[in-house]
């Protein structure tokens, strides 16, 4: 063994050498490579750091108390997150309640049903849908969508479920302005679809055509091959791109924050104005100082953590598929 | 003659004799099939018998499996593909627009190239094919699918774990499992799409014993590029070559003495 490595060691000193003695070109771009990456790692690591720092102030204020308090007053500096929190929730929720079945069927419908000619244009309608930017459907919400759901949805149902039971609590407004937790919910649900659409799409195509081949080959319909052989073939790898839709929509700023009302207290009907944790943020870091900058602080932090982890788990789902 | 041939003939000694006499099961009349534009199948006419193993044999694109896949029409699963023509199953003409398709598809059975079990248990797999178009009680169903292991061969292996994935079996035990499947639906017709083409040396000569067995009770159509497989395992031979039937007959006759100088070629290995 030691022999024969001295034996090459001399053959391949024998060899006349390419390399420079000085730093070669190769080392520096490898080098370069290398800290470009390190770059994103560092910058990762800065922002977690400095959230954490700025937040701290605000935890060691109020404690746990900080999460379940639902107060939030400027005035007397006290601040909870619970409200925020509760509609970052319900909205992303409702936003999946309405995007998840449509996403699924616009996937479904392109994989299994969809005719030729009429694949290419709803395909591409839909990636152009994920480009529109997040302001563009602010603006379009708050001043299209908001006035017409106010008139056409808001008032008659309010009308219909007054003085009935929990739906005359959650469904009726107050003041129909259009802007509200629904509202919020239905606009995070045109943004998300197409990404979880795409997804899907994406996933069911990766199924070998020979599956589907032998499902139709026993006598299934395209319901049944769907139902009971192709999504339980895809199963978790649909659930991470439910996720990765979930993950969007709990940290979209913009939209949501022109259509949700910015209320800052809990009110039990979802046409009642809320707000988010990023919306919270994004209307008052303007003007915070002192303490309020700490609990906007913080408040991200707990954002950064509740995506980051949905973030993670829809990863390691989407990628279970790709594995088989 | 080459050695093939030799070796074939000597296969068929050990396999029953074809009866001419048999009942036609499924008879192609003036078949035309095009992928878009493409006219792969051209004027197609031939019988299968009932109660026989007929092979498809012939090179690569020569239109075995598509003209297969006619019969079940899952090629209209492809919006760009068509078929004109007849294929009378019993005298019914498939390609009928009156034909339930599911239906057709339960008569006609078919077990593709790979394996695919359905991401249910080994019990559900089979019990899925049943389920659409009989309700059973559960000692009947039970029956049932542990008759069709059984003529699948595959029973003593998973009676213990009928309730586990069928995704987790072997490549041979999975492709019994799909004929199980297959059978369970009391088809009339079997269509094989090279079968063993994915698995081992005793994987395949298992599911050629099971073809041997099938044959009493099913009419059996196999394609195949292996073409001992074929002398071994069938009674009739069909030889295509470029989307035409070039000759049928019983496989003793296409092996030993066929007459169109191609099917020889082939079958010697000196093309395709």
């Amino acid at each position: 063994m030691v022999a024969l490595s001295q034996k090459l060691l001399v053959t391949s000193m024998e060899k006349p050498s390419r390399r420079s003695p000085q730093l070669s070109f190769d080392q520096v771009f490898r080098l370069a490579s290398l800290s470009s990456a390190l770059i994103v790692l560092i910058v990762l690591a800065g922002i977690i750091g400095s959230m954490i720092y700025g937040g701290l102030p605000a935890f060691r204020e109020f404690g746990f108390g900080f999460i379940t308090s639902s107060v939030w007053d400027v005035q007397r500096d006290q601040y909870g997150a619970w409200v925020a929190i509760v509609g970052t929730l319900t909205s992303a929720l409702i936003a999946l309640v309405i995007g998840v079945p449509i996403s699924l069927g616009i996937a479904i419908f392109l994989t299994q049903l969809c005719p030729p000619w009429l694949k290419r244009p709803v395909s591409t309608t839909i990636e152009l849908l994920a480009a529109v930017p997040s302001i563009i459907y602010g603006m379009w919400g708050l001043f299209v969508f908001a006035p017409l759901f106010a008139q056409f949805v808001q008032i008659p149902v309010s009308s219909i479920v007054e003085g009935l039971p929990v739906f005359g609590t959650i469904l009726y407004a107050r003041t129909p302005s259009g802007v509200g937790v629904l509202t919020a919910g239905i606009i995070l649900a045109i943004m998300i679809i197409p990404f979880i659409a795409s997804i899907s799409r994406d996933i069911l195509d990766q199924i070998p055509p020979v599956l589907r081949e032998s499902a139709y080959g026993i006598g299934c319909t395209t319901w049944e091959v769907v139902r009971h052989v192709l999504l339980p073939q895809v199963g978790v790898s649909v659930i991470g791109a439910i996720m990765l839709g979930l993950g969007r929509a709990l940290g979209e700023t913009m939209a949501v924050t022109f259509v949700i009302g910015n209320a800052n207290r809990l009110s039990p009907s979802l046409f009642d104005p809320g707000s988010t944790i990023a919306s919270r943020i994004a209307n008052e870091f303007n003007e915070a100082i002192g303490l309020q900058l700490n609990a906007l602080m913080a408040l991200g932090c707990i954002l950064f953590l509740v995506t980051f982890t949905v973030l993670v788990i829809a990863r390691v789902l989407v990628a279970r598929v790709k594995m088989r | 003659m080459s050695s093939i041939a030799v070796s074939a003939s000597s296969a068929i000694g050990k396999t029953a004799a074809a009866n001419p006499d048999a009942l036609v099961r499924i008879a192609v009349r003036n078949l035309d099939f095009y992928y878009g534009d493409f006219r792969s199948l051209k004027d197609i006419s031939i019988d299968f018998f009932d109660r026989q193993v007929t092979a498809l044999i012939g090179p690569s694109g020569c239109g075995k499996s598509t003209l297969l896949r006619t019969f079940n029409r899952i090629y209209s699963l492809y919006p760009e593909q068509r078929a004109e023509g007849e294929i009378l199953l019993d005298g019914q003409n498939v390609l009928s627009p009156a034909i339930d398709v599911n239906e057709l598809r339960a008569r006609v059975g078919m077990v593709f190239q790979k394996p695919t079990p359905f991401p249910m248990s080994i019990y559900d797999n089979i019990a899925f094919g049943i389920r659409l178009y009989e309700k059973l009680p559960k000692s009947e169903l039970d029956g049932r699918i542990e008759e069709a292991l059984r003529k699948a061969a595959l029973w003593g292996e998973v009676k213990d774990k009928l309730r586990q994935s069928g995704m987790g079996l072997s490549g041979g035990q999975q492709q019994r499992l799909c004929i199980a499947r297959t059978i369970a639906q009391q088809p009339e017709v079997i269509l094989l799409d090279e079968p063993t083409s994915a698995l081992d040396p005793i994987s395949t000569g298992k599911i050629e014993e099971l073809i041997e067995q099938l044959r009493s009770e099913f009419t059996i159509v196999i394609v195949t590029h292996n073409m001992q497989q074929a002398a071994r395992i069938s009674q009739f031979t069909a030889f295509m070559y470029l989307g035409e039937l070039v000759e049928f007959g019983p496989t003793n006759k296409m092996f030993m003495n066929p007459t169109k100088k191609q099917t020889q070629d082939y079958i010697t290995g000196r093309f395709g």
